[in-house]
């Protein structure tokens, strides 16, 4: 299976463990993917904040950018994936808006027609073209006794991304689970990690950041595992100051659910590319070298007085 | 053909089309075309003095054809039919051109307005020269009527019927009638018991000698016209021989299988494999589901045929087939709740103690699984606190964009209920609007307000267990905008219900098409007119009654059982209905006895006579579809009044150039 | 005439009109039922000095200065969490990024860090087509926060010890191609 592939700024350095592992991944279970050549920032949360255009312009320049031959292109940042897919959803939707688009790129000499990329994020892409029934074929070294919070954030799921529900996502639980992983079940899951707000106000974004990191702590997660470098960069370049700034101790490392797979998949640490988070994941994943006995779920309910009343069952529920 | 002398008379209907269709320039254009004896305008032509301006051109002008353009024929088509009648003139000479509905009222643009007005008066004009004099068929109305749906509207519908001495049939899916009333503990505003009103009721249906209940059975077929259908009916096997069952309830009790009953007990409670959904069910028979029966999985148990003290118990009980003729059928097969599920930011499934409506009614009825205590999911925990959600899928284009017009009210109820029976409690009730249209109920809101229900107008975001705040360990946390406030609150309870939205059944669409009638975009059934024929539908011999129209409460359900009751009385009193005679008829002479026809026509109207080889149409089963006609290859069908000429004749009149009044050329070339 | 949210007839050239006409799918505005599950959704709803239904509301009435000097679409971070939940279908998120840019034109912001942030941002990718944190986080820092209300020095510290920061922007190779795309849309937009 052969993609385009747009980076993102960020994967270029403050998430290039995320870029490692996503490569090393990718590679064993034969994804190929092909980097977009010379793409440009995607505006961030940022451009659009400024002129409407030009923002639609910039993210426009790299599905034009894209190879004919490649009709999808595999994004690992939700911020840029957001973007991606917005700009061509919206020039299809919009004519007009996609008329002036097309003025501005053909002013560099290029041009685009929606609908011509199909952007997908990476998560879609390896849960559901290459399959949880694949991947748990390729663990050599299952995540067994690692609790394991799996953290979707916004922008990978909203607005209507279609491979998976906006409010309550499944789609890396059931990925984490295939890795033998136990994947925490917590309720904030897919809320919002403060985006920009660090840069903007400290103590909005800080309350989001602890939110997220209680939350997780409550439910005895081990690890958070996140699918793009602005969550990332929150939850764990963030997390000291977060302590500092409400004197609470939370040392939850945050790392890429590439990096998780890696390790199930039985590549080194340094294909991993562990070792640039700043909350250390050493004391976790020494975890997994050992064999924990599966541990009751400490939320499960005590067992039930005979007098207690059904719960209503989930169609999609799994044991 | 020639030699036709038509009258065109065009309506103002006040300023409805002649705010936006020149009216008199319409009527001036129209008296140049061809045969066109006549042509006026006028500010009400279905008033009496509209409608005699036409006996009196007939009368006095000598005219052999009539058009009106203004509304809808299906508004007054037999208005103005009467008006030729009383005039001496063959009431299918006459054509109805709608400048109203098809015209002034989705036309923006006065000038293009004028000129489709001018088409469609020009299409009329050219067919009703060519239209024939026929003569209405009439049919007897068979005096037995269908009723399907048990609930409370169709209850109503036969025990009307019923009691006026015509036999009803009433046609049930579920094991008992009752439908979701049964469910229900008290109903507002009066606070009257749901049960104590119903199941009276529910017996008189039960018991009436002129009513035919047929319980946990559906309808699969509808052949037929008005006064005359045919209805298939199965009848899913019981496993219990009625006619040997005295309703003891051994066998229940004996059964050893105990399952989650998601039907009657919305999932709140259990039932046994073999089970009455409810003490008082009508009929008393109880059922055997064999997807939950020991028996029928693994090939042993039987307890209850062990126990049955009349052996009524018959494992080898079959679905039948029953078939019924009626007149007319009442549908009133009801509604299904909104699965909350679908709002997974409302916890449903996920927090233990988030409940929705229906759970709640079965929790504070005494009969049902709690014995009417307020409780916690465990069972014995009491709330200290309750939050209510109105509005969960209704109201939302995500979901259902109407208003489920219940809910508030029901909301409201709960409320009370709560602090009734668990006084000091602190109720919360979410709502975007409150919504009190109705007999007593703003009064009954009112009566909450005094009884310290804390209103909170915000539609509710999300209901969590994540805590965030000192004080929300332990419970669940509303989260909304408190809208009169401005700003957000996170409100901690101990229970939560949800109102969810009321929505068409699963299946309703099935139903629409199995009776001939359409439904809406959200699978509502169509009435005949949404003002003046609430219960009709578009198919004459099928009404419709309670929530298969659209969302409504109990009196308003009572009052279209009745209503729809008091329409198929009419007609069983006329004893006769005229039918269109809009029929098609085969040239024998000409037909080659391909038999063609005969398989398709959807009506099985037509027959092949053997001897002299030809096919010819039952003039009491044929719909007018058309279908044979164009499907003859000999040519040789004709429908009466939708001939081939009438039809090219319309679509030649429709083409016509607005000056020269002459057909477009490759029009005339069209139809040559 | 149309009439607007609040049943205020409304007519072309108001701020309420303005604002749907600058916002892609803007016209479902008018059909705000003033319900607040974008307000009760928000996660920052609670800092916000009205909340995005309040600040619909005031749209339909016009209150430009009030909306475009409120911290309300600058507190906005982009969860979609409203527009997701809206009955209404109302682009909420989109509408915020509207009344940014509207605030930023007119000079009518009050705080001024958060639209300053976003200008050292976009500086910064149009001079190089790529953002890259240390250049981006110092020079808004030295421009706008000398003082330095956030704790950048521990931030930055961590960082730079785990190699995650660059020192240099990296460029993309066609600059100029870039800049013309953009020059054009400018002009477009600015034709508008
Ligand atoms: S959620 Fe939508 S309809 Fe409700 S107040 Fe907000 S914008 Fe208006
Ligand atoms: S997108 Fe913005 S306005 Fe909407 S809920 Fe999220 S932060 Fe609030």
């Amino acid at each position: 299976m052969r993609y385009a592939y747009y980076p993102g700024c960020s994967l270029e350095r403050s998430a290039a463990s995320y870029h490692t592992s996503a490569m090393k991944v990718a590679d064993r279970l034969g994804l190929v993917f092909q980097e977009v050549d010379d793409w440009n920032c995607c505006g961030a949360t940022e451009y659009f904040a400024i002129n409407l255009l030009p923002a639609y312009a910039l993210v426009a320049r790299n599905l034009a950018l894209v190879p004919g031959d490649l009709a999808q292109m595999a994004v690992p940042c939700s911020a840029c994936y957001v973007n991606l897919k917005k700009t061509d959803k919206y020039m299809g939707k919009y004519p007009q808006l996609a008329q002036r688009v097309g003025q501005s790129l053909a002013a560099g000499q290029l041009g685009y027609r929606p609908g011509g990329v199909q952007v997908r994020h990476l998560l879609d892409i390896i849960v559901n073209d290459v399959g949880c029934d694949a991947i748990t074929k390729g663990v050599v070294k299952p995540l067994t006794g690692l609790r394991v919070a799996p953290y979707y954030g916004c922008l990978i799921v909203r607005p209507e991304n279609g491979f998976d529900n906006p409010e309550y996502p499944t789609s890396m639980d059931r990925l984490l689970r295939a890795l033998g992983a136990k994947v925490v079940d917590y309720p904030l899951k897919a809320q919002c990690c403060g985006g920009h707000m660090t840069q903007i106000s400290e103590k909005v974004a800080y309350e989001l950041i602890r939110r997220l990191l209680h939350n997780a702590a409550e439910y005895d997660a081990d690890v958070i595992a996140c699918v793009c470098p602005m969550c990332q960069l929150n939850l764990d370049a963030y997390q000291g100051n977060v302590n500092r700034h409400f004197g609470t101790d939370y040392r939850i490392p945050i790392l890429y659910f590439t990096q998780l797979m890696a390790l199930a998949l039985g590549l080194s640490a340094a294909d991993a590319g562990l070792g640039s988070e700043i909350v250390s994941a050493q004391p976790a994943l020494a975890k997994i070298a050992v064999e924990v006995p599966q541990e009751e779920d400490k939320k499960a309910r005590k067992r039930a007085d005979k007098r207690a009343l059904p719960m209503p069952t989930m169609p999609d529920e799994e044991a | 053909m020639m030699g036709e002398k038509i009258g065109v008379y065009v309506c103002h209907c006040g300023s409805n089309i002649a705010g936006k269709v020149d009216v008199e320039e319409v009527a001036r254009w129209a008296a140049d075309l061809t045969n066109v004896e006549v042509s006026r305008h006028y500010e009400f032509m279905c008033s009496s003095l509209g409608q005699e301006l036409v006996e009196n051109d007939i009368q006095e002008k000598g005219l052999t054809r009539v058009v009106v353009a203004a509304c809808s024929p299906h508004m007054h088509e037999r208005t103005f039919r009467g008006a030729c009648a009383r005039a001496g003139l063959n009431p299918y000479l006459f054509e109805m051109a709608n400048v109203r509905e098809h015209d002034s009222w989705i036309h923006d643009e006065p000038v293009q307005a004028t000129n489709k007005a001018k088409a469609l008066v020009s299409a009329a004009v050219h067919r009703v020269t060519y239209h024939e004099p026929l003569e209405p068929m009439q049919a007897k109305i068979n005096p037995a009527t269908l009723v399907v749906g048990g609930g409370v509207a169709g209850i109503q519908a036969a025990l009307e019927i019923a009691e006026a001495g015509y036999p009803v049939y009433l046609v049930e899916r579920e094991p008992s009638i009752g439908g979701h009333m049964a469910q229900l503990d008290k109903t507002f505003p009066t606070l009257d018991c749901s049960a104590c009103i119903l199941t009276p009721k529910m017996f008189d249906a039960g018991n009436h000698p002129n009513i035919t209940l047929l319980s946990y059975s559906e309808v699969e077929g509808v052949d037929g016209y008005v006064g005359n259908f045919t209805v298939t009916i199965r009848k899913k096997a019981r496993f219990v021989n009625e006619e040997l069952c005295t309703g003891c309830g051994i066998c229940t009790e004996k059964c050893p299988k105990r399952v989650i009953d998601g039907v009657f007990e919305a999932g709140l409670g259990y039932r046994k494999a073999i089970y009455r959904p409810f003490p008082q069910a009508v009929p008393k028979y109880p059922v055997i589901d064999a997807e939950s029966c020991i028996y029928f999985e693994r090939g042993k148990c039987k307890a209850c045929q062990m126990f049955c003290p009349t052996e009524a118990i018959d494992f080898e009980q079959e679905d039948g087939i029953v078939t019924v003729e009626v007149g007319n059928v009442i549908l009133a097969t009801g509604y299904d709740l909104f699965d909350t599920r679908k709002i997974p930011q409302y916890g449903y499934g996920r927090l233990a103690n988030v409940f929705t409506s229906l759970e709640f009614e079965r929790m504070v009825n005494a009969a049902g699984p709690t014995a009417g205590s307020i409780v916690l999911r465990d069972g014995v925990t009491t709330p200290g606190s309750v939050a209510i959600v109105h509005c969960v899928g209704s109201r939302d284009k995500n979901y259902h964009e109407y208003c489920s017009k219940i809910c508030c009210m029901y909301s409201l109820k709960f409320a009370h209920l709560v602090h009734e029976r668990l006084p000091g409690t602190e109720v919360y009730n979410f709502y975007i609007d409150m919504r009190t249209p109705g007999k007593g109920y703003e009064e009954f809101y009112h009566r909450l307000l005094e009884e310290g229900t804390h209103f909170i107008r915000g539609r509710v975001a999300e209901i969590t267990d994540a805590v965030r705040r000192p004080g929300e360990e332990g419970k669940i946390i509303v989260q909304a905008e408190d809208t009169l406030m401005g700003a957000q609150r996170r409100i901690p309870v101990d229970m939560v219900i949800l109102s969810p939205a009321i929505q068409a059944r699963h299946d309703a669409s099935h139903v629409a098409h199995l009776f001939g009638i359409s439904c809406s975009h959200d699978n509502w059934l169509i009435e005949k007119h949404p003002k003046l024929d609430p219960v009709a539908t578009m198919t004459d011999g099928i009404f419709i009654a309670g929530c298969v129209q659209g969302p409504k409460d109990i009196p308003d359900s009572v009052a279209q059982g009745a209503a729809a009751a008091a329409r198929v009385l009419g007609l069983i009193t006329q004893g006769e209905v005229e039918l269109e005679p809009v029929r098609a008829i085969i040239d024998e002479e000409r037909c080659s006895g391909c038999r063609i026809c005969n398989n398709m026509c959807p009506y099985h109207a037509i027959d092949f006579i053997e001897d002299p080889g030809v096919s010819r149409v039952n003039p009491a089963l044929c719909k007018g579809c058309g279908t044979c006609v164009a499907a003859c290859p000999s040519g040789v069908v004709t429908g009466a009044h939708f001939s081939n000429e009438q039809i090219m004749a319309e679509i030649e009149g429709i083409l016509v150039s607005l000056d020269g009044k002459e057909p477009i050329p490759e029009v005339e070339a069209l139809t040559a | 005439m149309m009439a607007s949210g609040n049943g205020q007839p409304s007519s072309p050239g108001t701020f309420f009109e303005e604002v749907i006409a600058k916002t892609p799918g803007g016209e479902a505005l008018r059909l705000c039922l003033q319900c607040g599950t974008c307000g009760g959704s928000c996660p920052s709803g609670e800092d916000m000095d009205y909340t995005p239904r309040h600040i619909f509301a005031m749209l339909a009435a016009n209150m430009k200065d009030k909306v475009l000097r409120s911290n309300t679409p600058w507190y906005c971070v982009s969860c979609y969490y409203c527009t997701e939940r809206c009955p209404q279908e109302i682009p909420i998120t989109d509408i915020m990024y509207t009344l940014k840019r509207m605030a930023i034109a007119q000079g009518l912001y009050e705080d001024a860090d958060a639209p300053d942030w976003s200008q050292t941002f976009i500086g910064m990718v149009e001079q190089f087509g790529r953002s890259y944190e240390l250049g981006l986080a110092t020079r808004y820092h030295l421009t706008h926060r000398p003082l330095g209300k956030i704790r950048l020095g521990t931030f930055a510290l961590d960082m730079l010890r785990r190699d995650r920061l660059a020192l240099t922007p990296s460029s993309i190779r066609n600059t100029s191609q870039l800049r013309a795309i953009l020059d054009k849309a400018k002009e477009l937009e600015g034709a508008q």
